[in-house]
């Protein structure tokens, strides 16, 4: 590895610590973050799952935990568009470009910092789900594959909000969006079949990037073939982060050298 | 006798440690700096005093490579602002206007944080050479101490008054013992105590021999720390020197005339003080019987429009309000259209 690129790491280490410390006492958010997958997998189970048939003869918990993982994980993600406008507002940008650190590690940072904390997220969700009855049937590469996935969504997300971070003003703004990412997972297969759908709407719930990540890590965990689902959910989650990241880095000069 | 020219003998002169010429630069339509010329010494405080939207803000942030001019160019601690940006950022440091530390993390935090993305002192240009952690700890422990906030350390910043936070700053700013050092108004919003005591701290950097370059809205604060002041207004420099040659640049006097309304509204343009309130004018003078008798019979000729006056001491408010007020202004803008600085959120 080329020395700039170990002291980039560096600073990206050093600056994901200080996003975990800023994330940890920002307590509000952090029992958002975690509370609400919580609440979120019980009110699906025990509200809405009676009444839910998805036609694959399981309870329901078994189809729609990939659902509350992902809702949860966009949820957590998006809130690095908050942490990025809260940095912009004050003058600790300056400061770290004023020690000749760009903007590559400061943005890793956060989204290093939010992929910990959405982990932490899912950890809880999977627990309080086999203690309600979720029995998965993975492989350990299954889980693996899974896991994998899971956290290549939360890193693609992060980043996304990353760069809206960087193009909007205020955190208010930022907090905008984290509504939009959460409502995505909606019109998905996250709760109910896509086929149960209005056919106008089928079409954008079978091929968005949510439906092809919750169909492969539903499969995994399952122990079913997933095809090609897996490497599509893949190509959509590493085509938003390299669109992410290289938007975040124009953007992040012309915010800074304005 | 005269010796052939011929170069120079002894080492080379070490470059200013700043240097600008010509800096322009415009938001949009609206002309920031038009032309800054500055030179400031190594080891000097050098004070930038203007107006608000006079453009400090934006030369402090081109000097420190945060910003790119439009035009003209500059040198910090010997290095081109354009050029070398690594090298200009390895000698300097800035605290801003807006507090630079994280407000939910511990002063040792804080500290420890900025000296673990500090290159290593005489690391060279190695960039691998970021501080370790042990290092990192024991730089933070030594600028709590020198800024008297040891007792504070382990608090959250949120917790801590605006002196202590600015105090703070400043030692987060220090953390890579930079060469030069820019103070974008520093004092702005401090109660008088924690002024004075960032007026020390200013003094003991530049007793190390650390260049400072700050900037101010505060002549007092100029005339008390810099050894020379440049005074921006309008995005040009208007005047520059040591506080004693600015207040020779103008006269020593000032007459105050309280007069009628149709006087005030005949003799405003003129004045270099206007206080509408009492129908008060002042005008500068040299303070002597004669000339002010003169003046005012210039000013009264037929002995109807001035009402009282009295003459004091100029101030080094006047002689700023002098200086600032001969320029023409940029355009003639309309109210609001001022040139606003961006506020660099």
């Amino acid at each position: 590895m080329s020395e700039a690129a170990l002291s980039g790491a560096s600073e990206a280490l050093t600056m994901t610590g200080r996003s975990l410390r800023l994330s940890r006492r920002n307590v509000d958010a952090l029992i958002t973050a975690l509370a609400l997958p919580v609440l979120l997998l019980l009110i699906f189970v025990y509200f809405f799952g009676g009444a839910i048939d998805t036609g694959t003869g399981t309870w329901y918990v078994t189809y729609v935990v990939p659902g509350v993982l992902l809702l949860c994980a966009g949820f957590g993600a998006a809130s690095t568009a908050q942490a990025v406008t809260e940095d912009l507002k004050g003058g600790i940008i300056d400061r770290f470009r004023s020690l000749d650190i760009g903007g590559t590690p400061i943005l890793a940072g956060h989204v290093l910092a939010s992929t910990a904390r959405n982990l932490l997220a899912t950890s809880l969700v999977f627990a309080l789900s086999f203690a309600i009855g979720f029995r998965p049937a993975a492989s350990p590469a299954g889980w693996l594959a899974a896991i994998g996935l899971l956290v290549a969504y939360i890193t693609a997300l992060s980043w996304l909000s990353a760069a809206v971070g960087l193009l909007v003003r205020s955190p208010e703004a930022a907090g905008g969006f984290t509504f939009f990412i959460s409502f995505l997972p909606y019109p998905s297969s996250a709760f109910v079949p896509t086929d149960t759908m209005p056919p106008w709407l089928q079409g954008f719930a079978t091929c968005q990037p949510v439906t092809q990540v919750i169909e492969a890590v539903r499969g995994l965990l399952l122990g079913q073939p997933i095809g090609a689902t897996g490497w599509v959910a893949l190509a959509w989650c590493a085509g938003i982060t390299a669109v992410a990241t290289t938007a975040a880095g124009l953007l992040f000069r012309r915010r800074v050298l304005a | 006798m005269c010796p052939a020219p011929g170069p120079a003998s002894g080492p080379a002169p070490a470059p200013p440690a700043i240097r600008a010429v010509g800096l322009r630069k415009a938001y949009r339509d609206v002309e920031v700096l038009r032309g800054l010329d500055l030179t400031v010494p190594r080891g000097a405080v050098h004070a930038l005093l203007g107006p608000n939207g006079a453009g400090k803000t934006t030369a402090v942030r081109i000097l420190a490579t945060l910003t790119e001019a439009d035009a003209g160019s500059a040198t910090v601690a010997g290095h081109d602002v354009r050029a070398e940006r690594s090298r200009v950022r390895r000698a300097i440091s800035l605290t801003g206007q807006f507090a630079a530390v994280d407000e939910m993390q511990t002063g040792a935090e804080n500290l420890r944080m900025m000296a673990r993305l500090t290159p290593r002192a005489g690391a060279g240009t190695s960039r691998s050479a970021r501080t370790g952690r042990a290092a990192a700890r024991a730089r933070a422990a030594e600028l709590l101490d020198r800024f008297d906030l040891s007792y504070a350390a382990d608090r959250l910043v949120r917790t801590y008054s605006g002196g202590m936070r600015r105090r703070l700053d400043l030692a987060a700013s220090l953390v890579g013992q930079p060469e030069v050092i820019f103070l974008d108004e520093p004092t702005t919003g401090l109660d008088p105590r924690s002024r004075q005591e960032l007026w020390t701290v200013v003094r003991d950097l530049s007793a190390q021999g650390t260049t400072v370059f700050l900037t101010t809205q505060y002549l007092e604060e100029a005339d008390r720390l810099a050894d020379r002041i440049s005074v921006l207004d309008g995005g040009t420099l208007v005047a520059e020197g040591t506080a004693d040659e600015l207040k020779r640049r103008v006269a020593d006097h000032r007459l105050d005339v309280v007069v009628t309304e149709a006087a005030y509204h005949r003799l405003a343009p003129q004045a270099a003080h206007r206080t509408p309130e009492t129908r008060t004018l002042g005008f500068p003078t040299g303070g002597g019987a004669r000339e002010v008798r003169a003046l005012l019979d210039a000013l009264d000729p037929d002995g109807t429009g001035i009402e009282r006056f009295a003459l004091h001491t100029a101030t080094l408010d006047d002689v700023f309000l002098t200086l600032t007020r001969t320029t023409p202004a940029p355009a003639p803008a309309p109210a609001g259209q001022r040139a606003e600085e961006p506020s660099h959120v």
